[in-house]
């Protein structure tokens, strides 16, 4: 079947499954929100390790979900992959040492003689909240507002920026830079929502629950304010247009508002998304008691629903998703940074087991989360974070 | 192309990836083969419905936990420097090696992490048979991690199933079944789970003889131990036949490795095999210039045997290879290296009449990478372009040697270990013989040991090529300052070793703590 789908229609289907993979990751990022908040929710030993314990079953997924949207970006548009990570190097690193101290923190925190200490471990997860999040979203920002790099004729990239990275989210001397972090600090306050969220939703504790109330309002102002912020200005903003006839690139005024507009479907969904997002917040705080553990089943789909038509914006109707400021020419499309027809086609069929994925986790998750995390569970003998 | 690349940036970049490749390897192994030893314990505690068998399996699970977390975080670092530090790399082979790693995603790690919560999280939460099930799931999804990655490894040795595309200068896949049953991908990937299975079985062989020793939980001991000892002896088998298989693909693709690996400068018939050696001088710059054995020990006509099936056949040496051997129909290195010239010329013309709309010239040029003659003669030696001087093209040959012997040495020990601990749990004497019990807990190491030599002989051995004939190290390099890599080496150098130090001292703690008591004894 997929063989007789042309080149540019498996180059769309892969864009939206790299974006339906980035919005699933951004949602999942719950966790990493909510190993930000830990001290905050918990004041006790016993409340802070029964949202270790909520947020520790989950937090395979965020990185699994990290790992496959990596492998499978590599796959569909391997010169994305090459220009950008061997280009902002800086950026990356910084985002997958934040990763690696994650990793190991849920295991190693409690157990006797870890070398390192509790605290650090703690540490360790709230600087991969923070930090995995803000940079995250930083990176995210630049296929909108552009970096520097160039790409020879032999398709061999280059960075032009001594920072590599560094200087998209620090360099205050440009614009764009304010552009990048607004949304790196959307995202780091979107967790923390949907971390409270989803603890309110997994765990059985009243006192817990609400505090979570209290950070969940305080989260919100920020959140849409940087928000708010990046999205008038990607909207206002000249976009990088690509111009499929001559393979050339140029700035359009208002290019991504365009995008929206001729793409009414991605305009619904994002709307629909953001609706979903402010209901469930409203509804948390207007009827608390019969809502909040709901909530999440509201608001998570509705961040997925905006980051998958944000990035669905970026890279269709005839857009670059990853434009160079330094050489406009150099910006990659879903046309020139591909893979071959063949390996897109090869791959969209392994892509057919991910709703095969989704069954299998959901049927396990349901399995051993039926009852809610409370102070019984967490003195019961078992593995425990 | 890659005029102005700085020698220190590739090194210190392969200095980075082998270092995070081998904190990789350190915890990998024994996640794959533990998980199956789990698998096999708990599955006779559901069918015998003795508590006891629950309460081993349990104590392995917990280190599995332990040892699975790093192993984790080691593999997301690996996964992204290919395109960090090469990103050349990346976009030239991308279209047929990111596919593996890809479907690995989707189709082995969340298998792996979905299930490995239900192992751990859902004892008292699902019934026996699911939770029975989910730890099967873990063990097979923790080797078809490996699968993917081993089929992406292996396609790097032995390129095969692709087409070089001149448009936009890299090789993409005409041939997804080609790459997935080359003959170096299914021996790598058999040759490398039934090494972590071999060390698990020692680890856990070597444990539980730490408790016989201190005269603690015997039973527990004595039921892992047959459990490892019965699984360590069924795969070291196929370890030791898919290792004798995988020495047999690299005589047929790798001539240059498997000469280096058996210290081999002159070819010829009958060639014997080194059981034993040691060189007389350390590293000889002047690289062909042979390295005399300072002692030897050779099983007659064993080369040759091993390396074609024919005692009489002629193995190629290191020389033969370099200099070239008309007689066996071998060509010289320089020859390889004009040829490759003339294949990157070819590329550079044919970009050259794009940029001047020559369209007539450039079909003319691109129909070359597609013509059966150019292909054979020209393009497949394309990475021999790259180099001006045949010695650079001769990888480590005591590295590639001593790594071979080490691991082929210790392979056979474990194979003893294995059937002398079998043979004395059955007369029920083997807690009595202290010696061999210290000898297994010291065999622990060893395994690592082994289990490392195998990549540093299968990474080392294929210098200086990242893709075998195809693209030099020196070519895949990210442009980046080497300083940078220098400080994100030294930054995982720290990191990974408290990581590591971390993990020894939780793991120490927990076995010393003993299987928990909760069910019968
Ligand atoms: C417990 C570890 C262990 C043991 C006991 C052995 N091996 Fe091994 N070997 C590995 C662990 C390993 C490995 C780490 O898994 C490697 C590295 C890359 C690979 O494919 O497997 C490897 C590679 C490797 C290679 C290189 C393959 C390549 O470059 O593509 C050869 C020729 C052998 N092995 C041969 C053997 C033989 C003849 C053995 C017989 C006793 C043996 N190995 C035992
Ligand atoms: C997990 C066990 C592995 C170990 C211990 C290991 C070890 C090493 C070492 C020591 C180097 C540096 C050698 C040198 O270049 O001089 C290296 C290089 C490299 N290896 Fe591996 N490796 C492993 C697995 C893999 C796998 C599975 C792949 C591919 C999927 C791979 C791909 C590479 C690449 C791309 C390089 C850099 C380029 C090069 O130097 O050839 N390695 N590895
Ligand atoms: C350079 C090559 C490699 C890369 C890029 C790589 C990548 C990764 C990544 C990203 C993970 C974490 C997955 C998760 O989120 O759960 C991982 C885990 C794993 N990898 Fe690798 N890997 C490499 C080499 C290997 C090799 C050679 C093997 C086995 C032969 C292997 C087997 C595994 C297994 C079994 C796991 C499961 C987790 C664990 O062991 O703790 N990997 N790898």
């Amino acid at each position: 079947m997929f063989e007789n789908l042309s080149h540019l229609a498996l180059q769309h289907y892969w864009w939206i499954i790299i974006s339906l993979l980035g919005s699933l990751l951004v949602f999942l990022l719950f966790v990493q929100g909510g190993q930000t908040l830990i001290y905050r929710l918990g004041r006790t030993e016993q409340e802070r390790t029964m949202i270790v314990n909520a947020l520790g079953r989950k937090w395979e997924f965020t990185f699994t979900t990290l790992v496959t949207f990596g492998g499978a970006f590599f796959a569909s548009f391997p010169l994305f992959y090459a220009a950008s990570f061997g280009g902002a190097y800086w950026v990356w690193m910084i985002i997958l040492v934040a990763f690696v101290i994650q990793a190991v923190s849920f295991e190693f925190r409690t157990k006797p003689n870890n070398f390192l200490g509790q605290k650090t471990y703690e540490t360790f997860l709230f600087v991969n909240g923070m930090v995995g999040t803000i940079f995250l979203g930083t990176a995210v920002a630049t296929f909108f507002t552009g970096s520097p790099f160039f790409v020879s004729e032999m398709n061999f990239s280059q960075w032009k920026s001594p920072f590599h990275g560094l200087e998209l989210a620090l360099d205050f001397g440009r614009y764009a830079t304010y552009i990048n972090l607004s949304l790196g600090l959307a995202v780091f306050f979107l967790a923390r929502i949907l971390g409270t969220l989803f603890l309110l939703n997994n765990i059985d504790d009243a006192i817990i629950n609400k505090r979570g109330l209290h950070v969940m309002l305080k989260n919100t102002l920020p959140f849409l304010f940087f928000f708010l912020f990046f999205l008038v200005n990607i909207l206002v903003r000249k976009g990088f247009a690509y111009d499929p006839a001559t393979g050339t690139v140029y700035l359009e005024p208002f290019k991504y508002l365009k995008n929206l507009l001729e793409m009414p479907v991605v305009l619904v969904i994002f709307l629909t998304g953001l609706v979903l997002v402010l209901i469930s917040l409203y509804k948390t705080w207007k009827s608390f008691d019969t809502f909040h553990s709901k909530a999440i089943w509201l608001a998570g789909p509705g961040a997925v629903m905006v980051v998958f038509a944000l990035l669905l914006t970026a890279g269709f109707n005839n857009t670059s998703f990853y434009p160079s400021t330094y050489d406009l020419q150099s910006s990659l499309t879903i046309q020139n940074a591909s893979s071959s027809k063949y390996t897109l086609t090869a791959m969209s069929y392994v892509s057919l087991m991910v709703p095969f994925v989704f069954a299998y986790i959901w049927y396990a998750w349901r399995a051993i989360s039926r009852k809610k995390i409370d102070k019984e569970e967490m003195e019961e003998e078992g593995h425990k974070y | 192309m890659i005029e102005s690349i700085d020698i220190g940036l590739v090194n210190w970049s392969r200095a980075q990836f082998g270092l995070t490749a081998m904190y990789h390897w350190l915890f990998v192994p024994l996640t794959l083969g533990l998980a199956f030893i789990m698998a096999i314990m708990e599955t006779i505690y559901v069918k015998t419905g003795d508590e006891h068998w629950k309460k081993v399996t349990r104590f392995w699970m917990k280190l599995f936990g332990i040892n699975f977390a790093i192993g984790v975080a080691t593999g997301l670092i690996l996964e992204f420097e290919f395109g960090t530090n090469w990103s050349n790399y990346s976009w030239f082979v991308g279209d047929i090696f990111g596919a593996p790693l890809a479907v690995e995603g989707i189709m082995a790690f969340f298998l792996e992490s979905t299930f490995v919560a239900v192992m751990f999280f859902g004892w008292n939460k699902v019934s026996k048979k699911f939770h029975l099930a989910s730890t099967w799931l873990v063990a097979v999804g923790a080797s078809l991690s490996a699968l993917w990655i081993l089929v992406a490894n292996a396609w790097m040795q032995n390129p095969v199933g692709m087409r070089f595309n001149p448009d936009t200068a890299r090789n993409e896949m005409v041939d997804f079944w080609a790459v997935l049953f080359s003959p170096t991908a299914i021996n790598k990937f058999l040759h490398t789970v039934t090494s972590g299975y071999v060390l698990a079985a020692v680890f856990v062989i070597g444990i539980s003889a730490w408790f016989m020793l201190k005269n603690r939980e015997m039973l527990f001991a004595k039921r892992s131990m047959l459990i490892a000892s019965i699984f360590g002896l069924v795969m070291g088998a196929f370890l030791i036949l898919t290792g004798d298989e995988s020495a047999r693909e690299v005589a047929r693709v790798q001539p240059m490795k498997f000469a280096a690996m058996e210290g081999l400068y002159e070819g010829r018939r009958n060639a014997p095999l080194v059981a034993i050696g040691l060189f007389a001088r350390p590293q000889d710059p002047d690289h062909p210039k042979q390295q005399e054995f300072l002692f030897k020990i050779e099983i007659p006509n064993m080369l040759s045997y091993m390396a074609f099936l024919d005692p009489n056949a002629f193995v190629p040496g290191i020389r033969d290879l370099v200099q070239g051997n008309e007689k066996h129909n071998i060509m010289s290195y320089s020859e390889k290296i004009e040829r490759g010239k003339i294949a990157i010329q070819t590329l550079k013309d044919y970009k050259q009449a794009v940029s001047e709309k020559n369209t007539e010239k450039a079909a003319l040029l691109a129909a070359q990478f597609d013509d059966a003659d150019f292909i054979d003669n020209y393009f497949r030696y394309f990475g021999y372009g790259f180099y001006d001087d045949p010695i650079a093209l001769v990888p480590g040959v005591p590295v590639s040697f001593y790594s071979f012997h080490v691991m082929v040495i210790l392979g056979v020990h474990f194979m003893i270990l294995f059937a002398l601990v079998l043979f004395l749990l059955f007369r029920n004497t083997l807690h009595t013989k202290r010696w061999i019990l210290w000898v297994a807990l010291f065999t622990i190491p060893l395994v690592y040991i082994a289990s490392m030599a195998g990549w540093m002989l299968a990474e080392f051995g294929r210098q200086p090529w990242v893709i075998q004939d195809l693209m030099p190290t020196i070519a895949a390099v990210s442009r980046i300052d080497k300083s940078a890599v220098q400080i994100t080496f030294w930054l995982f150098v720290v990191l990974f070793t408290a990581l590591l130090i971390a993990e020894i001292k939780i793991m120490a703690t927990q076995i010393r703590k003993g299987p928990k008591t909760e069910g019968g004894n």
